[in-house]
């Protein structure tokens, strides 16, 4: 079968593969994208591949911060950086997921102190990195339904 | 005090869960509280608190907790600020927690608070530079309460080790019984729940005891369950706690400690309650040697000298 390429090659910049199918919306949402950059953003979603589904994400001319991509491993943690120089992957890794992430999951305990009026951020800590656990730093709850509790 | 405990430093730690101390750290806060008996008792008495100033800030209505900390502060020489009815502060023009306590921060020299929230004081604990002591968030922790039940155990069983313990009662909302689980099984005990089935003990305790080497008996049969035990935790059904009004009418009165119950039970079983009890132990109990569910009330006086004396640098 004969190769095709959904979205264009790009010259220099960032290609997030291997994102669970579905959740490259959120992906962008985590990584703060577009707001705060001009460069171009293409995004291809259920895209066929050898395991299945995949969406891809890929920003032009900008090499995003492989520490704070890490957090995208919450809801994709299959997901590669790839960093491009001149057409050519120039380094490639695999998503890992910090020990805590901070202002990204709303916690799913109502009566937790994050969920009032109090100027802090919500604060997890990773207990599980495959699959994604978490734990309120406050409540010590666990949430079930992390992807649909992106800030 | 002990040279070691000094070199354990608590000075400045906020005491916030159980889950944040060592078995080690546990013991000595326990050998301390020993300690503190006389002084509790008001046959010795040591001004080692004088100067210092606790914050005492009540957001939920309590009886023990709040008494016993101010007893404390007062037994050691020290002073109490605070309020037990959040209505007649700032909070009710709207005031954040985080500016409650900078504020409270400032004039103090410890906080003890107890708030709706579940994970406020740890919140607390992060705008304050004064250790935070945690008297019970929402239906959260309430490692005081915790402390206080492992010394009454100790004092009463001399160790913890291998003691057949029963939890009964509301184990899915009871806001006491998870961390003591955690703390029961951090120490080897032998641990059985009893409750409705719907007020069951959840998943995550029972993972957390069974990762700490204690595989827990879990039943509705009471009778059956007290038969060769030593020590048996009564937790009230919590009405507050129920989502609905339904669920609590079902299950309220589904067990009662009485001297018929009790028969069932070996000589020198222990019947402890966090307090306070509605109708799940009949006060016939009350002047058996069964019941140990005030002198359980008392220890909550020297283990809160010990925490106060330890946080705040004053020591015996």
């Amino acid at each position: 079968m004969k190769k095709e390429l959904k979205v264009p090659r790009i010259k220099d910049g960032t290609v997030i593969d291997h994102i669970t199918a579905g959740n490259a919306v959120k992906v962008l949402h985590i990584l703060g994208i577009p707001k705060g950059t001009s460069s171009i953003v293409s995004v291809a979603m259920n895209v066929k591949s050898e395991l299945g589904k995949k969406d891809i994400v890929k920003v032009e001319n900008r090499e995003l911060d492989p520490h704070e991509v890490n957090k995208i491993a919450l809801i994709a943690p299959k997901a590669t950086i790839n960093f491009i120089r001149d057409y050519e992957v120039a380094k490639k890794h695999k998503v890992k997921l910090p020990d805590e992430i901070v202002g990204i999951v709303s916690c799913s305990n109502p009566t937790c102190v994050s969920n009032a009026k109090e100027p802090v951020k919500s604060r997890f800590k990773i207990i599980s990195k495959d699959p994604p656990r978490i734990k309120c730093y406050y409540c010590e709850r666990e949430p079930e339904d992390i992807a649909d509790r992106i800030i | 005090m002990s040279f070691f405990l000094i070199q354990m430093n608590f000075k400045g730690k906020d005491i916030i869960s159980i889950k944040d101390f060592s078995k080690k750290e546990i013991n000595h806060i326990l050998s301390y509280a020993q300690e503190m008996v006389p002084y509790a008792l008001g046959e010795k008495y040591k001004n080692i608190l004088n100067g210092k100033v606790l914050s005492s800030l009540f957001f939920e209505p309590s009886t023990r907790t709040r008494l016993s900390f101010e007893s404390s502060m007062n037994r050691l020489g020290g002073r109490v600020i605070g309020f037990s009815d959040p209505s007649g502060t700032s909070q009710k023009k709207g005031e954040s927690l985080a500016d409650t306590i900078r504020m409270a921060d400032s004039y103090s020299d410890a906080i003890v608070i107890r708030h709706p929230h579940e994970g406020a004081a740890r919140l607390a604990a992060e705008f304050a530079n004064a250790p935070v002591l945690n008297a019970g968030d929402g239906a959260g922790r309430h490692p005081t309460q915790c402390l206080l039940d492992l010394f009454t155990i100790r004092s009463e069983k001399k160790r913890i080790k291998n003691k057949d313990i029963v939890l009964l009662g509301d184990l899915k909302y009871g806001r006491t019984v998870h961390s003591l689980a955690y703390a029961l099984a951090l120490y080897g005990a032998k641990l059985t729940f009893v409750s409705p089935t719907s007020l069951k003990m959840p998943n995550e305790v029972i993972n957390e005891c069974k990762e700490l080497g204690v595989e827990p008996t879990q039943t509705s049969n009471l009778e059956k369950a007290i038969k060769d035990e030593d020590v048996l935790y009564v937790t009230r059904i919590q009405k507050e706690r129920f989502p609905d009004a339904e669920e609590y009418n079902r299950v309220v009165g589904a067990y009662k400690i009485d001297n018929n119950l009790l028969k069932n039970g070996k000589e020198n079983l222990i019947v402890m309650h966090p307090l306070p009890r509605v109708t799940e132990i009949d006060p016939e109990i009350d002047s058996t040697h069964h019941a140990i569910y005030f002198k359980q009330a008392f220890n909550g006086v020297p283990v809160r000298m010990a925490l106060l004396s330890l946080v705040t640098g004053g020591r015996l």
